[in-house]
């Protein structure tokens, strides 16, 4: 097995490091709600929202890459666990929310 | 008639055309269904929040408390919750590693502590249950009615955190029977700590799983 595992630990606790400050910048901007970022209205949500949005997909690549072994595995084996999820996800949200949103409209 | 092309075609049986074991492989599949589940709690979460946007009450105004601090605390609680997480998720990987070196004692030592930080997750998630069933001024929080806001508020609550938290739950479970295993020498005998690193896929996937119920229920 080609296992390209190092004797040293630094690069697990990099990662920690990432994601514990990308944690509490989300709870620091959750807590002061910086009215910027609140006023701003970007396809349909606040600003803030495609931040908080965008920081939680940055700290799952981390934990999909790295803490998981992902970034490791053959590209084969990436992609057949990636793209299902890229289609599908994505494709559910656009059509549910579309529809809730219709739904408010209606009642 | 298949048989003499096996070498050549990695697809041709007898092979890991994925260069990962059929155990590794198993465990990522279930774990895209599973975040296929996930995803489709949280996209009917949203469904309800965008339906009653107009009284669908604001996370941080409902979970404000603290252990053993007064008065009003967002995110506080949920966020510690979170960081308690990501810390056993750092002990696994490091029992993982160490499982590649064969050094059972220190796989033996991150295991504990990845199984100590489940467990303080879950007394967390007691905690914090109890405080959302407690409710507010005498109305408690049930199924069927809650002070807060729309009842699918208080469902959604329960189904989605309680559906993690069971996930953490078993989790707990079968670290502890791994840990075992670990401590009986079972790796150590078969020559690879492989079962360490599928428990430690799980492990890490019920974190990825809080990561997004932390954004989209708390955050957003």
């Amino acid at each position: 097995m080609a296992e390209q595992t190092t004797n040293s630990n630094w690069w697990i606790w990099k990662v920690f490091w990432i994601l514990l400050a990308i944690t509490a910048l989300e709870v620091i901007l959750g807590i002061y709600k910086p009215t910027f970022l609140i006023e701003t209205i970007l396809v349909g949500t606040k600003l803030i929202n495609h931040i908080f949005i965008i920081l939680t997909l940055v700290k799952a690549a981390y934990i999909v890459m790295v803490f998981m072994h992902l970034g490791k595995e053959k590209k084969s084996l990436r992609w057949a666990v990636i793209a299902p999820m890229l289609i599908l996800i994505p494709y559910l949200l656009w059509l549910v929310l579309i529809e809730g949103a219709y739904s408010h409209l209606m009642m | 008639m298949e048989q003499n092309v096996e070498n050549t075609n990695s697809w041709g049986g007898n092979a890991k055309p994925f260069n990962a074991s059929y155990g590794k492989l198993m465990m990522w599949f279930f774990l895209m269904t599973d975040a296929l589940t996930f995803s489709g709690f949280l996209a009917s979460y949203g469904f309800s929040r965008f339906k009653y946007a107009d009284i669908w009450p604001v996370a941080e105004d409902v979970f404000t408390h603290f252990p053993f601090m007064h008065g009003d605390h967002p995110l506080l609680f949920v966020a510690l919750m979170t960081f308690t997480l990501i810390l056993s998720s750092v002990t696994m990987v490091l029992a993982v590693n160490y499982g590649h070196q064969m050094e059972r004692k220190k796989v033996i030592l991150w295991l504990s502590l990845t199984i100590v930080g489940g467990i303080l997750f879950l007394g967390s998630q007691a905690w914090e249950w109890s405080h959302f069933i407690h409710g507010l001024d005498g109305v408690p929080a049930t199924l069927i009615s809650n002070p807060y806001g729309h009842p699918l508020f208080a469902d959604y609550f329960f189904f989605i955190t309680g559906f993690h938290g069971f996930h953490v739950f078993s989790g707990v479970v079968i670290l502890i029977i791994i840990l075992i295993n670990v401590i009986k020498g079972t790796y150590e005998e078969r020559g690879h700590y492989e079962m360490v690193e599928k428990v430690g896929l799980y492990w890490h996937f019920v974190d990825l799983v809080w990561v997004f119920v932390f954004t989209f229920f708390y955050l957003v």
